[in-house]
């Protein structure tokens, strides 16, 4: 009875176990794509030290190891938010696959140390179309952020505590010493056009 | 007036804080008027963009903190080490004499030294690292133990659905294979597959990604003991000129390919490894590179992309050197024979021996 009972729990672990594996993977991406803290400790801990050795290989720095995993992290972490989101491979594959990509764009592109491609002999999996839409998404979010930076004092700080922040109006009216919420919100509004202004401007002649 | 009315409307729209004749009310001046309808598009692209710079601030916000918690504990390089590097190059530079095992010490001693002096304040800094070693090491027997009993509950049926393919060899009979480290990385769940197509389940116990060598050992309990290896290891450099072989999955099929040893060094200058002159595919990586003794002078790691048949195998060495490192570890003691019986045969004899010997590493 009791053997029956051992071999029966150790397939129960077992099933178990795959279940869990299984949602390893959806749940520390669900909780990538809500900024848990934990979900993305984790997500370092089983890949950046892979994509550290492969940059550090390849001429890079931890510095810049750093950088990439970074910016493999973002697109994964786009790409887990959006509703139609579906990963085909393991975290572990994707983010060795975009990191290695962003790398040798960049070694490519700083012709000064230009060194030759070194490849893997492993298929990874093609992320070119995933890293193009990002890239052209950055230059948008660099637009934003540069025009942030052209607003000046106090605007920056004002529109960086409502839209970015999230801070509420009375908050923010309490921070900025403005005496109620509705001039905090009239400043806003004028920050807000001479942000948008800049934004469009730049976005414009972009194109 | 009414254009703050109408950024303020698509604001709360985009919010989702109107009530819902708001909402209709707020679309039918949209649908009436394509001035206002204008000016709420390009509100609402804005406050995207705006949104999208929030999330990602935030997102890296935790990935700053998660890295330096991970720096402190010694997972990751420090940020600004720029010594690795500096002491790898240098190491090449005056290469010729240090043997690979040397000069892996002295790159470890001057990390731990820098290491140390960065954070003599904080003693735990240095010493976490070991510690974290030992937690592996359990994980890793609660990993052993799960898997014997995958081994009794599981049947055998369901076949593995693999997403790459390398090469393996074993490097005993006892079922120590060894591969490329970027190969093992890769994988959540390794099985390795032999010339006659059995398949059995294995797990990487060593896993070098400076070297690039990595250790698997096979699990499956329906492995055998293997006949004795047909051939050796080098420890010595080989020469250059030499000829050389490898055999290796880039097909589901096993695949020979003979070339010769370019240079002495790797990518560049890299003293761990040879360059060699040969034609490889993608699942070559991990194969074995003999000489024509039969000793196994190298594995195959990687090419350069933009020029043919300029391939790079890491030397040997590391081989002993990753032996090494898994008995000081106290993980495992693994014997490896040097008694070759592939000498002095022809080519084919020597390939029908090891076809044997060299494994599909297959992973997801």
């Amino acid at each position: 009875m009791k053997k029956n009972l051992g071999y029966f729990s150790s397939l129960t672990v077992l099933t178990d176990r795959q279940v869990d594996n299984f949602n390893d993977e959806r749940a520390l991406l669900k909780g990538l794509a809500s900024h848990d803290p934990h979900a993305i400790e984790l997500i370092y801990r089983q890949n950046y030290g892979v994509i550290e050795g492969f940059i550090i290989k390849n001429n890079g720095f931890a510095e810049d190891a750093r950088d990439v995993f970074q910016e493999a992290m973002v697109i994964l972490f786009e790409k887990a938010q959006s509703d139609s989101f579906e990963l085909n491979c393991l975290i572990k594959t994707y983010l060795f696959s975009v990191s290695r990509r962003i790398w040798l764009k960049r070694v490519q592109k700083n012709k000064k140390t230009y060194l030759p491609e070194m490849d893997i002999l492993e298929e990874t999996i093609p992320v070119e179309e995933d890293l193009e839409t990002h890239l052209k998404r950055n230059e948008d979010l660099d637009l934003m952020e540069a025009a942030m930076n052209k607003i000046g004092e106090p605007c920056k700080s004002l529109l960086e505590a409502f839209y970015l922040q999230k801070k509420s109006m009375p908050e923010i009216a309490d921070q900025f010493g403005y005496t109620n919420a509705d001039n905090a919100k009239t400043q806003k509004y004028k920050c807000l056009n001479r942000l948008k202004k800049i934004f469009f401007s730049q976005y414009k002649t972009e194109e | 007036m009414e254009k703050q009315f109408l950024t303020d409307a698509a604001e709360r729209y985009y919010h989702n804080e109107m009530t819902p004749e708001e909402r209709v009310y707020f679309e039918k001046l949209r649908n009436d008027n394509p001035e206002a309808d204008q000016i709420v598009v390009e509100h609402l692209f804005f406050l995207e963009q705006l949104d999208r710079l929030s999330r990602i601030q935030k997102l890296k916000q935790v990935m700053n903190t998660v890295e330096d918690k991970l720096e402190v504990e010694g997972a990751i390089q420090l940020k600004n080490n720029k010594f690795k590097a500096k002491v790898i190059h240098i190491w090449k530079r005056y290469k010729r004499t240090i043997s690979v095992a040397a000069a892996a010490a002295v790159v470890v001693s001057v990390f731990t030294a820098s290491g140390v002096s960065i954070f003599s304040q904080n003693k735990k800094a240095a010493l976490t690292p070991l510690v974290d070693r030992k937690l592996n090491q359990m994980e890793h027997k609660l990993n052993q133990m799960e898997n014997k009993l995958k081994d009794v509950a599981t049947p055998p049926a369901t076949p593995f659905e693999a997403n790459f393919r390398a090469t393996g060899f074993l490097l005993n009979r006892n079922g120590y294979i060894i591969t490329n480290a970027h190969v093992a990385n890769l994988a959540r769940n390794l099985i390795v597959e032999n010339a006659k197509g059995v398949q059995f389940t294995a797990e990487s116990i060593y896993s070098n990604a400076l070297t690039d060598i990595a250790i698997l050992k096979i699990t499956d309990s329906n492995f055998k003991r293997t006949s004795p290896l047909p051939y050796t290891f080098r420890e010595e450099d080989a020469d250059l000129a030499e000829q050389i072989f490898t055999l290796g999955y880039p097909r589901e099929e096993i695949v020979y390919n003979q070339g010769y040893l370019s240079a002495l060094s790797g990518y560049y200058g890299d003293t761990t490894s040879y360059q060699i002159g040969i034609s490889v595919n993608p699942g070559n990586s991990g194969g074995p590179v003999l000489n024509k003794n039969g000793e196994v002078i190298g594995v195959i790691t990687s090419k350069e992309t933009n020029a043919d048949g300029v391939v790079f195998a890491i030397k040997a060495e590391s081989i002993y050197q990753a032996v090494k490192e898994i008995k000081e570890r106290e993980q495992d003691t693994i014997k490896i024979v040097n008694d070759n019986s592939l000498k002095g045969h022809d080519r084919v004899q020597q390939i029908k021996s090891l076809s044997n010997f060299v494994f599909k590493v297959k992973g997801n």
